[in-house]
C-alpha cells in the first residue's frame, strides 16, 4: 500500500496479461494448431498469389500429351486434355477457400446477430427466435439445397447463400448460449447497477466474453462449409465447369481412377490436408481459449 | 411419457407441412414441365401428358389436392417411371438403403464409441492421440474420397472385395458401409471422448472410486450412462447425415437404393418422385429426432421426472 | 492405540508453472474411536494429505515424493491396486464436500448404496443384493432418512442437500470402515442443517467406534467434535495438540491468527443511525419469478415466491444486517431493492422518492447514490478489462471524472481500498480472491453512493482474509458517511459489523430488532433455531450443546 498518493505519470505500471495473451501462450504450446495455421495461412497465400505463380496457364490444354504421371514438367501430372493438375488445383483451391471463406462470413453474420438479439433480450423474443432455429434445424437441409441446385442452377452465388443458410443455426445457437449464461454474470450486473446504458454493456462487457467461443466455431464451421461444397460439386451440383474446385477435381479423377489414380489422390489430398489443418487449428483455438484449462 | 411424446409428434406437423409446401411449390417454380425436356415430342402429346397427370390446373389447386392424396398416404404415380407409383419406386428402393444406413450406423458407433471410451480413459498419452488422430482423419476424408480410394485399394489393386452392387456378390456390402460410417465413426468417436471426459471428472466418480469399486464398475456402470448421452443426441442427426451420405455412397457403388434414385430424379425433374421422396425422408428425419431426443431425456432420471409430472 | 499412522508424508504438484508442495513433510496419528480435526486455509494441503492416503488424487500432476501412513500394519502409500480397493471399500470411507455432486444422478440412491457390499474385492465378504438391500434400509433409518423403504428406490435429485449428506453418511459406513474421512462435510450447507449432520457424525461415531479425521477451515464447527487438532498452513503442520490445548492455551502465531479471525462478538459503529431519516423504504414487496422447472399444472407452484411481502426501513447511517439461509430470498430482496430484479409489488423508495416501476432510463440518476457488491469474486469483474478499466468506467459514465483526471482518482480509490497502484493495468485473474473483492469494493464507492447493498461480500474468502475485508468495509462506511444492507448467512459476520438485524425465511422477514437484543432473546422461533445452529470456538460450550443441553 502507498502512504501517498504520487503522481501516476511517475509511477512505472506492472504489465499485465489479458486473457488474449494467455490464450495465445498456450496456443504457442500446441504444435499441432500451430502446424494447422501455418497450413492455412501457407494455401491462403498461394490462393492469392495463384494467377501469378501458376506453372502453366488454367485452361492450357495439350491433347496430344494426355493424361501422364507426375514428371519434371509437371510435379502433379496431367489431366486427360493435358492440363496440368498443379496448375488445376491451384485454381480449385481458389473456389474452395473462397467458398469456404464466404458462406462461413454469412452464416457468421446471419448467426450472431440471429443469437445475440435472442440471447440479449430473452424472455418472448427469445423463444420466438430460438422456435424458429429449432424448426429449420428439423428441416432436411442436404434435400433442400439438392433441391435448390437442381431447380434454381448452378449459380454460384446461389450456392454460398444455400450453404451459408444451413450454418448459421449452430452459430446462432452458440452465440445465443454464450451471451444468455453472460447476461447473467454478476459483472453484467454489477454494470447495469452502475446505469451504463444497454448498448455500453452490449459492447463492452458482453461482445468481448463472446468473441472466444464465435472465433473456435467460426474455424471449424470454414472446414464443415468446404466438404458441404465439395460433396456437392461431387454430384454435380455444385461449382460447375469451366470454373473447378476440389470436389469437381475429385469427381473427374474417380471416373478415371483405375487407369490414372494420381488424378484422384493428388487433390484428395490436398482437400484433406486442408481440412485437417483448418481442424486442428480449430481445436487448438478451444482449448487455448477454454478457462477452465487456465494457467492455474 | 406417452402425453409428451404425443405432443412432440404433433408439434412436428407443422414443420412437415413446410416441408411439403417449400419443396412444392420449388419444384414446381422452374419453367418446363417434366416433359419439355424431351426430344421431339408433338405438343399435342405434351398437352394430353399434362392433362393426365393435372399439370394443367393452376398451382394452387395442384398443391391442395396432393396434400390430400398424402395425407391418405398416396404419393402419386412418377412421371418417369410411367405405370409405377412412387410408392412402390420408394418400396423398391428402401430395403438397400435401410440396410446400408444400418450397417453404417453400426459401425459407427461400435467403432466409435469404442474409440472415444478408450480415448477418454487415459487423455493426454498414446491411447488418446491415437484414436483421436484416427477420428480427426475420419472426419477430414469425405465420402466420396475415402470411397474411391477403398475401391482403388482393395478393390481393383488387392482385388479382395466387390466393387458394387448390393447382395449379388457375397462381400459387396463391406466398402459401402465402411465408407458410409467412417466419417460417423469418428465424429461419434470425438463426441464419446468429450462426454467421458466431462463426465470423468465429475464429483461422482471419486466417490465410486473411494467406495472401492473396480475401474471397470466405475467406468462401466457409473461413467457411461452420463457419458455417453451426447451419442445419443447425436443419433437423430446422425440418420438425417447418412440419408444425405448415402446419394454418394450409392453412387459410387452403385447400389440401387433410394440415394441414387433422389438424385436421379432431381435431374430428371419426375416432381412426384422428388416430391414423394422427401416427404418420405422428411418424416423419418422427424421420426428420427424425435426418437432420439426422447432418448436422451428419458436417461436422465431429472428430466425423466420433470416430464413424468411428478416430484 | 493409533489406527493411522503418518510419518513425514510429502506430496508434490509438477504444473507447468513449477512444483507445488501441497503436502510438506507432515506426520500425524489418530486413535481409534477418536476424532482428529485437521484444520487449516484454502491452500493448506489438509485435503491434498487426505487423498493421498486413498490414492484420489489426479496422478500425472500430484506426485507422493516420501512418507509411509501405516494403518494397520500396511502402508497405505506403497500398497498394490487390489490391496488399495479393498482398503477403500472395507477399511477407510470418505466423505466428501459438496453433496449435490457426489451422488451419481443416473443412478438411484439405493443402487449406490449396496455398490461396497455386493462388489466387495473380497469375495468372502460379497452380500447379495437382498440382505444388502435390509442393511441399506437400516442405515437409512439411522441416519434419518424418512421411509427409508421408499427412498430406497429414489434418485438423488429428489433429495435437498443435507438429505444427500445423510445418505452419503450411511454410504460411507455401510461396510464398518474403522476410518471415517470428512472433507468439510457441513461447508456447503445451511447452518442449521450443519448442526444437525455435525450431531449424526458425533453419534454414529460413538456408536460404532470409528476413527474419524475431520477437515474444515472453521474452527467452530470443530470446536464440538474433535479431540485432537491439527492446524495446517500452506503444506506445513503449525500447530498440533488437544482441542482445549489448542483453543484456549496456544502460543501459536498462526492459530492465534485463525481464532482471531472468527467474527467475535462486535466491533460495529457506535451512534451513527439516525432515525428520523430513512434512506430506505421498503412496503409489501413482492418479487415473485415464473417457475421454470415445474411441469405439473399445479397452480400454487406457478411462481416462485423468493420475496413475499416484506416491509422494512433502513435508517441513514445504519448498517442493517439482513441474514437467511439459502432460498430464504435474501439476496432477491437486495437485487429488488436496488431495482436489478423487478418488483412484481409493493413499492420501494429512496430518500422519499418511489423507485418501483421506473424505467431502467429513468433509473440512471439514482444508480449513482446506490450500489451493490456481490459476492463472489471471480465472476464480478469483467476477466477482459483491466483495473483501471473496471473502476474508471463508474468515473466516466456518471461525470465523477474527466479524461484528463480519471487516472489521479483511480489511483485515489486503489489506495483506498488497499491495492498497489502500480497494479492498475492488472487483469482480475492475476490477482488473489480477496484483491478482487477489494477491486469491487473500489468499483461500488466510485459514484460516492450513499447507500451500499453488500451481497455475502466475504462468503467466498478465507476466514483470515474475512477479517480484513470486514474491518476494510467498516472504514469505508464511516469514513464516506455510508448507509449500507450486508446482506449474509453467516450470522457471527452479520453480529459483527451490523447496527440492527433483520431474519429472513421463505420469502418474509420473521424478525427485526437491534442486534445484541435480537442475539440475547430472540423472539421467534425460527430466530432461534438459527441462533442455536451457529458453531463457536470454544470447544467446552460447544460439548454441552452436541451433548444436547442448550444453556
Amino acid at each position: 500500500m502507498s502512504d501517498s498518493i504520487t503522481a501516476p505519470m511517475d509511477v512505472i505500471h506492472e504489465k499485465g496479461s489479458s486473457l488474449w495473451q494467455d490464450a495465445w501462450i498456450k496456443l504457442s504450446k500446441n504444435y499441432l494448431a500451430l502446424l494447422g495455421l501455418a497450413v492455412l495461412v501457407l494455401l491462403v497465400v498461394i490462393s492469392l498469389l495463384t494467377p501469378w505463380i501458376a506453372p502453366y496457364s488454367y485452361s492450357a490444354q495439350n491433347l496430344d500429351l494426355g493424361a501422364t504421371a507426375p514428371s519434371l514438367q509437371h510435379w502433379l501430372g496431367t489431366d486427360v486434355f493435358g492440363r496440368d493438375m498443379l496448375t488445376r488445383i491451384m485454381y480449385g483451391g481458389r473456389v474452395s477457400l473462397m467458398v469456404g471463406f464466404v458462406a462461413t462470413g454469412v452464416a457468421l453474420v446471419i448467426g450472431i446477430l440471429w443469437g445475440a438479439i435472442a440471447g440479449f433480450y430473452g424472455g418472448r423474443i427469445d423463444a420466438l427466435m430460438m422456435r424458429i432455429v429449432d424448426i429449420l434445424y428439423a428441416l432436411p437441409f442436404m434435400i433442400f439445397i439438392v433441391l435448390l441446385m437442381v431447380v434454381f442452377g448452378r449459380n454460384i452465388l446461389l450456392l454460398f447463400l444455400a450453404i451459408g443458410a444451413v450454418e448459421w443455426l449452430t452459430m446462432a445457437r452458440i452465440v445465443r448460449g454464450q451471451v444468455m449464461s453472460l447476461r447473467h454474470q454478476e459483472f453484467v450486473e454489477a454494470a447495469n447497477s452502475l446505469g451504463l446504458s444497454q448498448w455500453t454493456i452490449i459492447r463492452r462487457h458482453i461482445i468481448p466474453n463472446t468473441l472466444g467461443p464465435v472465433i473456435v466455431y467460426t474455424t471449424l464451421t470454414i472446414p464443415s462449409v468446404m466438404l458441404l461444397e465439395a460433396f456437392l460439386s461431387f454430384l454435380g451440383l455444385g461449382i460447375q465447369p469451366p470454373e473447378s474446385s476440389w470436389g469437381l477435381l475429385i469427381s473427374y479423377g474417380v471416373e478415371t481412377m483405375e487407369e490414372y489414380p494420381w488424378l484422384l489422390v493428388f487433390p484428395g489430398i490436398a482437400l484433406s490436408l486442408t481440412l485437417f489443418a483448418l481442424n486442428f487449428l480449430g481445436d487448438g483455438l478451444r482449448d487455448a481459449l477454454d478457462p477452465r484449462t487456465s494457467k492455474d | 411419457m406417452f402425453k409428451f411424446a404425443l405432443g412432440r409428434l404433433l408439434q412436428s406437423i407443422p414443420v412437415l407441412l413446410i416441408v411439403i409446401t417449400i419443396t412444392f411449390f420449388l419444384v414446381h417454380s422452374v419453367p418446363g414441365g417434366p416433359f419439355s425436356a424431351d426430344k421431339a415430342v408433338p405438343p399435342e402429346v405434351i398437352k394430353a401428358l399434362e392433362a393426365q397427370y393435372n399439370l394443367d390446373q393452376p398451382v394452387w389447386q395442384q398443391y391442395l389436392s396432393y396434400l390430400g392424396d398424402v395425407v391418405t398416404g398416396d404419393l402419386g404415380p412418377s412421371f418417369k417411371y410411367s405405370g409405377r407409383t412412387v410408392n412402390e419406386l420408394i418400396a423398391a428402393g428402401l430395403p438397400a438403403t435401410a440396410e446400408l444406413a444400418f450397417y453404417a450406423m453400426l459401425i459407427a458407433l461400435s467403432i466409435g464409441v469404442s474409440a472415444g471410451v478408450v480415448a477418454s480413459m487415459r487423455p493426454n498419452t498414446m491411447q488418446d492421440y491415437l484414436p483421436m488422430t484416427g477420428a480427426m482423419i475420419g472426419i477430414c476424408m469425405p465420402s466420396f474420397l475415402l470411397g474411391p480410394l477403398l475401391v482403388l485399394i482393395f478393390g481393383i489393386y488387392l482385388d479382395w472385395l466387390p466393387i458394387s452392387g448390393w447382395g449379388d456378390i457375397p462381400g459387396d456390402k463391406v466398402l459401402p458401409s465402411i465408407t458410409l460410417g467412417t466419417a460417423y465413426a469418428a465424429y461419434i468417436a470425438r463426441l464419446s471422448r468429450g462426454g467421458m471426459l466431462e463426465v470423468l471428472s465429475q464429483d461422482y466418480i471419486r466417490t465410486a472410486r473411494a467406495k472401492g469399486l473396480s475401474e471397470t464398475m466405475v467406468i462401466g456402470k457409473h461413467a457411461l450412462r452420463g457419458g455417453l448421452i451426447p451419442v445419443v443426441a447425436f443419433l437423430g442427426p446422425a440418420f438425417a447425415g447418412l440419408l444425405g451420405g448415402s446419394f454418394v455412397v450409392e453412387t459410387i457403388f452403385q447400389i440401387p437404393g433410394l440415394g441414387r434414385f433422389y438424385v436421379q430424379a432431381a435431374f430428371n425433374r419426375d416432381y412426384t418422385l422428388i416430391l414423394g421422396m422427401t416427404v418420405f425422408f422428411s418424416t423419418l428425419i422427424i421420426l428420427f429426432n424425435l426418437l432420439s431426443d426422447m432418448l436422451a431425456i428419458w436417461l436422465n432420471p431429472k428430466l425423466r421426472h420433470e416430464i413424468q409430472g411428478n416430484h | 492405540m493409533a489406527i493411522l499412522e503418518v510419518k513425514e508424508l510429502k506430496v508434490y504438484f509438477h504444473t507447468r508453472n513449477g512444483v507445488v508442495k501441497a503436502v510438506d513433510n507432515v506426520s500425524f496419528s489418530v486413535d481409534s474411536g477418536k476424532t482428529l480435526a485437521i484444520v487449516g486455509e484454502s491452500g493448506s494441503g489438509k485435503s491434498v494429505t487426505c487423498y493421498s492416503l486413498l490414492d484420489l488424487l489426479p496422478k500425472p500432476p500430484a506426485k507422493i515424493e516420501g512418507g509411509t501412513a501405516m494403518f494397520n500394519g500396511s502402508d497405505l502409500l506403497s500398497c498394490s491396486p487390489e490391496q488399495m480397493r479393498h482398503h477403500r471399500c472395507n477399511d477407510i470411507a470418505v466423505i466428501f464436500q459438496d453433496p449435490m455432486t457426489s451422488l451419481n444422478p443416473y443412478l438411484t440412491v439405493g443402487d449406490q448404496l449396496i455398490e461396497p457390499l455386493i462388489y466387495h474385492p473380497n469375495k468372502d465378504k460379497r452380500e447379495r443384493r437382498v440382505e444388502a438391500r435390509l442393511k441399506a434400509i437400516a442405515l437409512l433409518d439411522e441416519v434419518g432418512i424418512v421411509d427409508p423403504v421408499a427412498r430406497f428406490d429414489s434418485y438423488p435429485h429428489e433429495f435437498s442437500g443435507g438429505m444427500r449428506q445423510r445418505v452419503i453418511i450411511a454410504m460411507a459406513l455401510i461396510t464398518e470402515p474403522k476410518l471415517l474421512i470428512c472433507d468439510e462435510p457441513t461447508t456447503a450447507l445451511d447452518v442449521t442443517i450443519q448442526a444437525q449432520i455435525l450431531q449424526l457424525i458425533k453419534k454414529l461415531q460413538e456408536k460404532r467406534n470409528v476413527a474419524v479425521i475431520f477437515i474444515s477451515h472453521d474452527l467452530g464447527v470443530v470446536a464440538g467434535i474433535a479431540d485432537t487438532v491439527l492446524v495446517m498452513c500452506n503444506g506445513t503442520i503449525r500447530e498440533t495438540g488437544s482441542t482445549d490445548d489448542i483453543f484456549y492455551h496456544t502460543q501459536n502465531d498462526y492459530t492465534k491468527k485463525l481464532l482471531a479471525a472468527i467474527p467475535e462478538g462486535a466491533k460495529r459503529l457506535q451512534n451513527r443511525s439516525d432515525e428520523t431519516q430513512k434512506i430506505i423504504q421498503v412496503d409489501n414487496l413482492k418479487t415473485y419469478f415464473k417457475n421454470q422447472s415445474d411441469s405439473s399444472n399445479n397452480p400454487a407452484k406457478e411462481f416462485v415466491k423468493a420475496v413475499d411481502n416484506v416491509s422494512l426501513s433502513i435508517n441513514h447511517g445504519e448498517i442493517l444486517g439482513l441474514v437467511g439461509e439459502s432460498g430464504s430470498g435474501k439476496s432477491t430482496l437486495g437485487r429488488s431493492i436496488l431495482q436489478l430484479v423487478p418488483n412484481t409489488a409493493g413499492t420501494v423508495r429512496f430518500k422519499g422518492e418511489t423507485l418501483t416501476g421506473l424505467s431502467q432510463k429513468q433509473l440512471v440518476p439514482w444508480r449513482r447514490k446506490m450500489q451493490m457488491i456481490f459476492q463472489d469474486p471471480y465472476a464480478s469483474l469483467n476477466p477482459r478489462m483491466t483495473v483501471f478499466q473496471t473502476l474508471s468506467e463508474p468515473l466516466l459514465h456518471h461525470g465523477i471524472a474527466d479524461r484528463g483526471t480519471v487516472n489521479a482518482q483511480v489511483a485515489q480509490l486503489m489506495n483506498e481500498v488497499g491495492l498497489a497502484q502500480i497494479q492498475m493495468h492488472k487483469y482480475p485473474h492475476e490477482f488473489s480472491g480477496g484483491q478482487r473483492q477489494r477491486i469491487a469494493i473500489g468499483r461500488a464507492i466510485a459514484t460516492k453512493p450513499e447507500f451500499i447493498i453488500a451481497d455475502e461480500p466475504v462468503s467466498a474468502l478465507d476466514v483470515t482474509i474475512q477479517a480484513q475485508i470486514l474491518d476494510l468495509i467498516l472504514s469505508l462506511v464511516e469514513r464516506h458517511n455510508l448507509t449500507m444492507l450486508f446482506i449474509s448467512h453467516d450470522l457471527s459476520v452479520v453480529r459483527y459489523i451490523s447496527d440492527r438485524v433483520a431474519v429472513m425465511n421463505k420469502g418474509l422477514i420473521v424478525e427485526a430488532g437491534e442486534t445484541e437484543t435480537l442475539w440475547k432473546s430472540p423472539q421467534h422461533a425460527y430466530t432461534r433455531q438459527l441462533l442455536k445452529a451457529i458453531p463457536l470456538a470454544d470447544p467446552k460450550s460447544e460439548r454441552l450443546r452436541m451433548a444436547g443441553v442448550w444453556a
